[in-house]
């Protein structure tokens, strides 16, 4: 029998949602009470499932930690798992982001505020900053996004182990094809409508999250601070795709696990309205990548004046998908038909700040 | 003489359940350096407390004497074998 395993990470701590028939469901927690769970990673590719977690107290500062029986147990590394090295004069403020390698099954990558991308070769207990990128000359004028100057996408070319894309607010795309050497900015056709003097500046845009096409790793889905673009050259070029959409501002972009061409949005109303446009909270789908544009909102609350995060969606692992959202009031709600109807399996959390799910046989 | 660093509650799990950490001191010394000895045994304690340059963390105080660290010289505050330096959760949070 498989079980799946929603991970809630909220702004007071981690809650674990299982089921075995994705009907019912157990929550269990909190782990990391009164921490903001900010990045989770269910890592499947050992014997046992790794789930790591990114988090950080506001008196005690960022951890980042893993257990091996889902959450049962717990261990963090004394001296820390991702630490400045001593000649940068920096301290590390939080990570956003884990992605499990997909060439390697020990090598993990993090994605921190300040922006730094490191890499884990031992299953993610120890990293290493990505000496090319912090030494990038752009870096001291990359911009901080309202959730401070972070790099919240990682996303590796699961055909390429040479190139890795990575996105920051507000800096934009980077992207290296020589295993993280050396990196370019990949942000035409992006526009930075709040440049004063140059509205398609070489970096500097508000990306909010990009999500790599299942079936074309070369192609990319960008959810930005008022635009939605697409690219077909891995993540150089882009183009607008907002067209049928009802607002171009959200947070999250999430790829169909499975499909190739089709995506999840969750639109918000405008940046100066951060709630569901016609407050009917909403998710927008796409299975032509982006050309057209279909509203999923059976089950889900109206009015509502919520909002979801850059990281507070995702799939699960099951042959037919699952998809979940959190909600800044803090529910979570799934669906097991693509998105077509919703169902709530969690409330009265605190706000959701991600949501990565598992299926474990 | 043996300076007193008192921990606060919430921390007090990470060292066995012990409140105190006593560092033995013939002569002044900067905070940082009796907080690198009180901590040495206990480096998951460190990081809560400290940054990896060394600096206080921005919701904690950490009381020498009873005078704010952070209002005096920081990790340079002088510590003489006779203080008492209490670590503090700021009050703050929602």
């Amino acid at each position: 029998m498989s079980e799946t395993v929603v991970g809630i990470g909220t702004r007071k701590g981690l809650w674990l949602a299982r089921s075995t028939d994705r009907v019912s469901w157990q929550l269990e927690g909190p782990h990391f009470l009164m921490s903001e769970v900010l990045s989770l990673l269910f890592d499947t590719r050992r014997g046992s499932p790794r789930l790591l977690v990114g988090f950080r107290s506001s008196h005690w500062g960022p951890s980042l930690q893993h257990s091996d029986d889902l959450g049962a147990t717990w261990a963090e590394r004394p001296e820390g798992s991702i630490a400045f090295p001593a000649d940068t004069d920096t301290a590390l403020k939080a990570t956003w982001q884990l992605v499990a390698d997909p060439h390697d099954d020990q090598v993990v990558w993090a994605g921190t505020e300040p922006q730094g991308l490191w890499r884990s070769a031992d299953g993610g207990e120890t990293f290493e900053l990505n000496r090319g990128l912090w030494e990038h000359p752009h870096r001291p004028e990359w911009g901080e996004g309202f959730g401070g100057g972070a790099i919240h996408t990682v996303l590796p070319n699961p055909t390429d182990p040479q190139s890795m894309l990575v996105a920051m607010s507000t800096g934009g795309v980077y992207n290296t094809r020589d295993g993280g050497a050396s990196w370019s900015p990949g942000n035409t056709g992006i526009r930075a409508y709040f440049m004063p003097h140059d509205e398609w500046p070489e970096f500097g845009q508000c990306v909010h999250k990009v999500a790599r096409d299942t079936a074309k790793p070369t192609q990319l889905y960008a959810q930005n601070h008022r635009g939605v673009y697409r690219s077909d050259d891995d993540g150089v070029t882009w183009t607008s795709i907002e067209e049928g959409l009802p607002t171009n501002f959200g947070m999250t972009a999430v790829a169909h696990p499975t499909q190739g061409d089709s995506l999840w949005l969750v639109p918000i109303a405008s940046d100066g309205e951060r709630i569901p446009p016609g407050a009917q909270l909403q998710v927008q789908r796409s299975d032509d990548a982006g050309a057209t544009w279909r509203t999923q909102a059976q089950g889900l609350p109206s009015p509502s004046y919520t909002n979801v995060l850059r990281d507070a969606a995702g799939t699960d692992t099951d042959d037919e998908p699952g998809l979940y959202f959190g909600t800044r009031n803090g529910e979570v709600y799934a669906s097991t038909d693509g998105g077509e109807s919703f169902t709530r399996i969690a409330e009265q959390l605190p706000d959701v700040l991600c949501v990565r799910a598992v299926t474990l046989s | 003489m043996t300076v007193r660093v008192v921990l606060p509650g919430m921390l007090r799990d990470l060292v066995g359940g012990v409140a105190e950490l006593p560092v033995e001191l013939d002569a002044n010394a900067p905070l940082g350096q009796v907080l690198d000895a009180a901590f040495e045994p206990w480096p998951i304690l460190g990081t809560r407390v400290r940054d990896e340059r060394g600096e206080i963390r921005r919701h904690v105080n950490v009381f020498v004497d009873g005078e704010d660290a952070k209002r005096a010289a920081g990790v340079g505050t002088p510590v003489t074998p006779s203080s008492t330096v209490h670590v503090i959760n700021a009050v703050s949070g929602g």
